[in-house]
């Protein structure tokens, strides 16, 4: 039988001190202009597919590999819009998906970005005036970077979403 | 009387290599209902025109093509979905696309469509205004109270294709599950129409990434067929080696994905390195790192310097040299254990859908599309296990093989022209490829040098529907692995 009363006792450690006021106030106002410069390095990318047909897909998944690596420049792939900041988005754009599109950018809280990735995304590329498609992820949700190519190669991806990075710790 | 003798005693259309035969619609009822008890023809894939219903055939027993068609009368044709169950997406497909109806079909639901484009049945002779109201998609009705339904779909979080899969869960275990395609329709049927092969060819490069060599193979020899011509010896062993080099990235990358599905992130990383490398060489090589846009009807677009060949060497000998610490890597680490028994699919399924590639040799279907053409050496390894597991170590045997097959086809590359001129004439032609997936097909009727008509059958066809037949009593956790283990994508099927 466990004593009860071992639940009431009073806990053994001393009440720590209470922290000093001025060094509070002289280490936030320190902490504020350095926390945008080195904490702000750090983007959280959600992938929208957009009626692609694969192929800037398999270039984004190359990113992630051991020989880009992207997250040691602070980016990193989220599965909800819902923690993103940037909306990485590929194809066209089918009619089909323009819903999904947009309920990912309302869910995508603000700030926020929208990279179009591939020449589809941008404009529609070769799909441009098909039925099925609209004219990129620009006819729906602001695009703030495009990355063209078809697919764009992994080195220009990354050239792509570092700019975007400086851009945002500036 | 067997429904392949019934195809064969029907007159023939030229469509080359193959003749396409003409059946009556009472024919057409007759053979359809003398499939049901005969397992001998397995349908791969079904289509239509404005005016025709075609269908493609494979004898099991000799793995020859047979080309069947009925006009379609007051809009309708005789269903097949009765008798190969992997005939109802196509007739929702038919459906969708060119407004033919499918009498005494298993499935009337649309497919392709989601009542959002700006007008039904696109590829009809008069295609009509959608629906006043764009209805969602509808799903298969629970069999039961008390099970949770779980949707996954269309954006699905992780570097994926747009698809949609609603799994009805008991649990933790998947009671059914229906996959619902139709997300990435970006209308390549309607934009190839009327176009020249050669413009065409851009379209059909972007079916699906990790199969455009195979796509464009396969159009690049339909096209050929039709116009009588033949790519010159150089240019023919140029696409039988980008053919290889896309199995062997594309498998590469499938581990790498399987690998990080299945918990296994050393075999994910060496993987994708491995593919990282490759695919870099094949940009110096072929101006491209998933090679599109370089086999066109009549050849290839650029042909290969000595340069370009030192990279595919040494991209080549670069996969051989870390193949077998790959192998004791996937053998030592937990990757194959944890797939042994998930999603498992018997010979029996694998006919039913007629799925080729690794999934239909996994489970005992020896068919592969490279032995219909030019390849009667290639041997494909089988396995009868059927499950993700099978599947894995089928992969990296046929990276293995496609090796082999590139090392001989390095020391013997003919010297000569890497394309000829398409004359502006008419015919029909079909061609077939296989790509890491499965065999890929495609069908085309020339008008003039323009396309008239064209159809290219992916092996997503088969392997969705095997895929939601796989998953079926499978724990929750395990259906990542199992939908790796199978590399589905949706853009091919969604044309």
């Amino acid at each position: 039988m466990i004593d009860p009363r071992r639940f009431w006792r009073r806990h053994a450690a001393d009440p720590g001190p209470t922290p000093d006021a001025e060094t509070t106030q002289s280490l936030a106002a320190r902490l504020d202009s350095a926390s945008q410069q080195r904490l702000g390095r750090s983007l959280a990318i959600c992938h929208v597919n957009a009626g692609s047909c694969g192929g800037c897909e398999l270039e984004l998944r190359a990113l992630t590999g051991v020989l880009y690596d992207l997250e040691r420049y602070g980016l990193r792939f989220v599965d909800s819009p819902r923690h993103a900041d940037v909306l990485v988005t590929t194809g066209p754009l089918t009619r089909t998906l323009r819903t999904a599109l947009e309920q990912a950018w309302d869910a995508t809280p603000d700030p926020k970005w929208v990279v179009a990735v591939g020449d589809c995304a941008v404009d529609g590329g070769v799909f441009k005036g098909s039925y099925a498609v609209l004219a990129g992820t620009g006819s729906v949700v602001p695009v703030d970077l495009t990355i063209s190519g078809c697919p764009p190669t992994p080195a220009r991806l990354l050239a792509g979403l570092r700019a975007l990075l400086e851009a945002n710790a500036r | 009387m067997t429904a392949a003798a019934i195809i064969a005693s029907a007159g023939a259309e030229s469509c080359h290599p193959w003749p396409r035969h003409i059946l009556t619609p009472t024919d057409w009822a007759a053979m359809a209902a003398f499939l049901v008890a005969d397992p001998s023809l397995a349908l791969v894939g079904l289509w239509a025109d404005t005016t025709h219903v075609h269908a493609l055939f494979l004898t099991e027993a000799e793995d020859l093509p047979l080309l069947a068609s009925v006009p379609v009368e007051a809009g309708a044709y005789t269903a097949l979905s009765p008798a190969r169950p992997g005939a109802a997406w196509f007739e929702r497909l038919i459906h969708d696309l060119w407004g033919h109806a499918a009498t005494g079909g298993m499935d009337a639901r649309p497919w392709l469509d989601h009542g959002l484009w700006p007008h039904s049945a696109p590829l009809s002779p008069r295609p009509v205004p959608p629906p006043a109201m764009a209805e969602p998609p509808d799903f298969l009705p629970p069999t039961e109270d008390g099970l949770f339904q779980l949707p996954i779909g269309p954006i699905i979080g992780c570097i994926d294709d747009a698809w949609h899969l609603r799994l009805t869960l008991r649990g933790e275990t998947v009671e059914r599950a229906e996959a619902r395609l139709g997300y990435t329709h970006k209308g390549t049927l309607a934009l190839m129409r009327g176009k020249p092969p050669r413009t065409a060819a851009r379209f059909v490069a972007r079916l699906g990434a990790e199969a455009t060599v195979a796509h464009s193979l396969a159009f690049a020899l339909a096209t050929e067929a039709a116009l009588a011509v033949a790519a010159p010896p150089r240019a023919a062993t140029l696409r039988r080696m980008m053919g290889e080099l896309e199995r062997i990235t594309v498998h590469l990358g499938d581990l790498a994905l399987l690998g990080d599905a299945a918990g296994a992130p050393g075999v994910a990383a060496t993987c994708g390195e491995q593919r990282e490398l490759l695919a870099r060489e094949l940009e110096i090589a072929f101006g491209h790192r998933l090679m599109m846009d370089c086999v066109v009807p009549g050849g290839v677009a650029a042909d290969v310097g000595p340069e370009g060949m030192r990279a595919v060497r040494r991209g080549v000998g670069r996969v051989v040299t870390a193949l077998p610490g790959l192998r004791r890597l996937l053998e030592s680490s937990a990757c194959l254990t944890r797939l042994v028994g998930l999603g498992r699919v018997d010979r029996q399924m694998v006919h039913a859908f007629a799925a080729g590639g690794v999934a239909g040799r996994a489970s005992g279907r020896r068919f592969d599309a490279r032995q219909l053409r030019d390849e009667r050496s290639v041997t494909a390894p089988i396995d009868t296990t059927g499950d993700a597991a099978a599947r894995c170590r089928l992969q990296l045997v046929e990276i293995e093989s496609s090796l082999r097959l590139l090392g001989r086809l390095l020391d013997t590359l003919p010297d000569g022209g890497t394309s000829v001129a398409l004359p502006m004439l008419s015919g029909e032609g079909i061609g077939c490829a296989e790509s890491a997936r499965g065999d890929v097909w495609h069908w085309l009727r020339l008008d003039h040098g323009q396309i008239a008509a064209a159809f290219p059958r992916d092996p997503g066809w088969a392997l969705w529907p095997l895929a939601e037949w796989a998953m079926q009593g499978a724990a929750l956790e395990d259906v990542p692995a199992i939908q790796r283990s199978f590399g589905l994508t949706a853009s091919g099927a969604d044309l």
